[in-house]
């Protein structure tokens, strides 16, 4: 057992730490995916290596060995002084990744500079209507006549379609394949005719997602990712790595001191809450389960840093927990608050800026989306615990 | 950077686990509940050194950490192992230690194996049906409540004002008898102090806290391995048991129950490990993770007893299977040294949440 990182890595630290203190006003506030603020933002960090580290120098990135430790250390430190870690979104976080592991030097070329400054940003096309936890089932149709893919179908939970640049998209090329062996990974500029974008208001009240309809969509047959018929494998190549990074443990850390502050602020009949110990007990519960998925996490960076140790299943319920339990929390706040827990938008009353309303609402989507809770029980229970698949109906004929 | 066991402790744990797979059977443990002794398995535990695994080198031991006695920890519970282990290997060795008294003698005994020491500090911790521990210059009078250990040599008793004391089983002015619980896989006693001569160890609290604070955390491993080895034997049962011409371990009903319970229990392995090192290493962040550990792993340990029980359908109701000795096992952990609502509350206090 040793918890720390070495000399080499406290020294790393303190850069960070310095180099926020010296830049940290001139990050954007909020999570403006197109200003030109968090494009400069962003400039900075990737040539202080504090973002895109790894992504090659030809393609515009910091070009660094991978560490573990360093992106952890990085990633600690700006959300201890809350300050943007530089841009998102599903081009950086999804489709670089799978470009440097899977695209062609051409497409590197192309598209991995523009996406990490900014100035491309993506959608992802992956689930439909009738292709949700089944993803694999997905109908799509693309059909190559001539040089070009003609597409037709929809897409759904398409985030940021309304303002992407391009879409990253799963299409089903191959109808006579065995469903996974069917399946194409294709890149389209989102102003390409036939496409059309309706907002999907949801339970926040905001269109964090979209329908994406495809009619007669016409795609140059070389804006395709992998050979024909091989976009699961594609998609698959990072889908894990998404799963477990959807909830740390830190930032649900972060959310109970928030949390405990809000039960020392706020009082019922001039009681402050925190004195109450039927929610005292309830905070501390949680306190307990947050403390148990932060040591979780310890163990997930020391198998990834000793290969020799046996991560058990620590990396297999990181999705499952690490969602229901923000989801548990931030409900704690708003039970805490009673009536005041229900002020959203412009409420004089409204708490936190209406973060717990919206985290709650927020992470119940995050329980859904990514694979739902119940997918990720039968990948515990199938690959964790070895128990047998359910029996499969074939579709009758 | 490595957090996880050394190839030394995988080896101490592969080591005791082995010793108890051949002499800790269920059989064996069914034997003891049905009234027979411990005194070969723990022989055979003093063989492997574990009495010792606390006691500093210089006084006869090999002095290993808090995690190494977590690790026997698990493995006693995953067996639900009668042993003295909790009061004579672990607490007493720390408060002995801690005290900066000359223990010598007594600590060398401990790690021979040739010396039990029972644990009664329920009246410290939280006093049930007016209990009360009286020191009136060195002789105690009161009782204790729910003393661990029924066959101990000497008794380490708490007072109210969490002062520690020794006194010896076979004092004339000490009444010991037995209290009966659903747990059979270790006994509890009443201990009636009618003019007991009490060498008092320590009147420093940190000494008491330091000895609680190791208790719990041997307590949550002796929960951790109970509890997982409920779950591996509901696993394991609902892949043999066939319903409807197929295993019931293929119904999505039944994995999400297996599913949910692995979820649960993983995070605390971690937890248990972390708080076994900050022990020994950590001293600012070691209470308040060994009251949340303790309070935890009650918690999820009570979800996994259940779940794994009803997993096993009616078998898992009966004695045939013997799965209840477990359940009871983590039944008892969970009010043995303060349940968890107390702990959740000490905790806070330590987090500087409420002052008490």
């Amino acid at each position: 057992m040793d918890l720390s990182f070495g000399p080499e890595y406290d020294a790393f630290r303190s850069d960070v730490v310095l180099f926020l203190e010296n830049n940290a006003d001139k990050a954007p506030k909020g999570s403006d995916l197109r200003g030109q603020t968090a494009k400069d933002w962003q400039k900075l960090l990737i040539e202080n290596g504090y973002t895109c580290r790894t992504i090659p120098k030809e393609f515009g990135g910091y070009g660094a060995e991978p560490d573990i430790i360093k992106s952890r250390i990085i990633a600690e430190e700006f959300s201890n002084a809350r300050v943007s870690p530089g841009l998102g979104g599903q081009g950086i976080s999804m489709l670089v990744p799978t470009l440097l592991e899977m695209g062609t030097q051409e497409q590197k070329e192309q598209f991995i500079r523009p996406t990490i400054m900014g100035d491309m940003l993506w959608c992802q096309g992956y689930s439909e209507p009738g292709a949700g936890s089944d993803l694999a089932a997905l109908s799509t149709a693309a059909v190559l006549d001539g040089d070009e893919w003609v597409i037709n179908g929809q897409k759904i939970w398409t985030s940021t379609a309304h303002i992407a640049d391009w879409i990253f998209c799963l299409v089903r090329s191959e109808p006579d394949a065995p469903k996974h062996k069917g399946i194409s990974f294709l890149l389209f500029d989102m102003k390409t005719p036939g496409i059309e974008i309706r907002p999907l208001v949801d339970m926040t009240g905001q269109a964090n997602f979209n329908e994406t309809f495809f009619t007669d969509v016409r795609v140059p047959k070389h804006q395709i990712v992998g050979e024909r018929g091989q976009g699961w494998q594609v998609a698959n190549a990072i889908l894990g790595h998404e799963r477990e990074t959807l909830a740390p443990a830190n930032t649900a850390q972060t959310r109970v001191n928030a949390l405990i502050e809000l039960m020392k602020n706020e009082t019922a009949d001039g009681a402050r809450l925190i004195d109450n110990p039927v929610y005292r007990d309830r905070l501390m519960k949680i306190q307990s389960k947050v403390m148990a998925m932060r040591f979780n996490e310890l163990r997930v960076l020391s198998a990834r840093l000793n290969p020799g140790q046996d991560p058990g299943l620590s990396r297999m319920i990181t999705k499952l927990e690490g969602t229901e339990l923000r989801h548990d929390l931030e409900g704690l706040a708003i039970d805490v608050m009673g009536e005041i827990g229900l002020a959203y938008e412009d409420n004089p009353y409204l708490r936190g800026s209406g973060s717990w309303q919206r985290d709650y609402m927020y992470f119940l989507g995050l329980i859904i989306g990514g694979g739902t809770s119940q997918i990720q029980k039968n990948i515990i229970s199938e690959r964790g615990l070895g128990m047998p698949r359910e029996p499969k109906f074939e579709k009758a004929s | 950077m490595q957090f996880g066991l050394s190839e030394e402790q995988i080896l101490l744990r592969d080591n005791v686990n082995r010793f108890l797979d051949d002499h800790a059977s269920l059989d064996r443990v069914r034997q003891y509940a049905d009234g027979g002794d411990d005194a070969d398995i723990w022989a055979g535990l003093a063989e492997l050194g574990v009495p010792a695994l606390l006691v500093p080198e210089d006084q006869g031991g090999i002095g290993l950490s808090p995690l190494d006695a977590a690790i026997v920890a698990e493995c006693l519970g995953s067996h639900i192992a009668p042993t003295p282990f909790l009061g004579t290997a672990v607490m007493a060795p720390t408060a002995l230690v801690a005290s900066g008294g000359n223990h010598d003698e007594l600590l060398a005994e401990i790690a021979a194996g040739t010396h039990r020491i029972g644990i009664a500090f329920s009246e410290a911790i939280k006093r049930r049906n007016d209990a009360r521990v009286e020191v009136r210059g060195e002789r105690m009078f009161g009782k204790s409540l729910f003393a661990f250990d029924a066959e101990a040599d000497s008794y380490l008793v708490a007072d109210q004002n969490k002062h520690l004391y020794l006194i010896a089983a076979n004092d004339p002015g000490l009444k010991r008898s037995h209290l009966t619980t659903v747990d059979k896989t270790r006994r509890t006693v009443e201990l009636t102090y009618e003019d007991v001569a009490a060498k008092c160890i320590s009147t420093d609290v940190a000494v008491f806290e330091a000895t609680l604070d190791i208790g719990r955390i041997a307590l949550a491993a002796d929960t951790l391995g109970a509890a997982q080895n409920m779950l591996d034997q509901a696993v394991e049962y609902a892949k043999q048991r066939e319903q409807f011409n197929r295993p019931i371990a293929s119904f999505q009903a039944v994995k999400h129950m297996c599913a949910e319970m692995a979820a649960q229990l993983e995070p605390c392995r971690s937890m248990v490990w972390f708080a076994g090192h900050a022990l020994a290493e950590l001293p600012d962040e070691a209470r308040v993770t060994a009251c949340h550990t303790k309070a935890h792993l009650a918690e999820v340990a009570q979800f996994v007893a259940k779940t794994a029980t009803e997993v096993h359908g009616g078998m898992g109701f009966t004695d045939l299977v013997g799965l209840h000795y477990w359940f009871k096992r983590c039944g008892a952990n969970r009010q043995w040294l303060g349940a968890p609502e107390f702990v959740r509350q000490e905790a806070a206090v330590l987090q500087g949440l409420v002052t008490d």
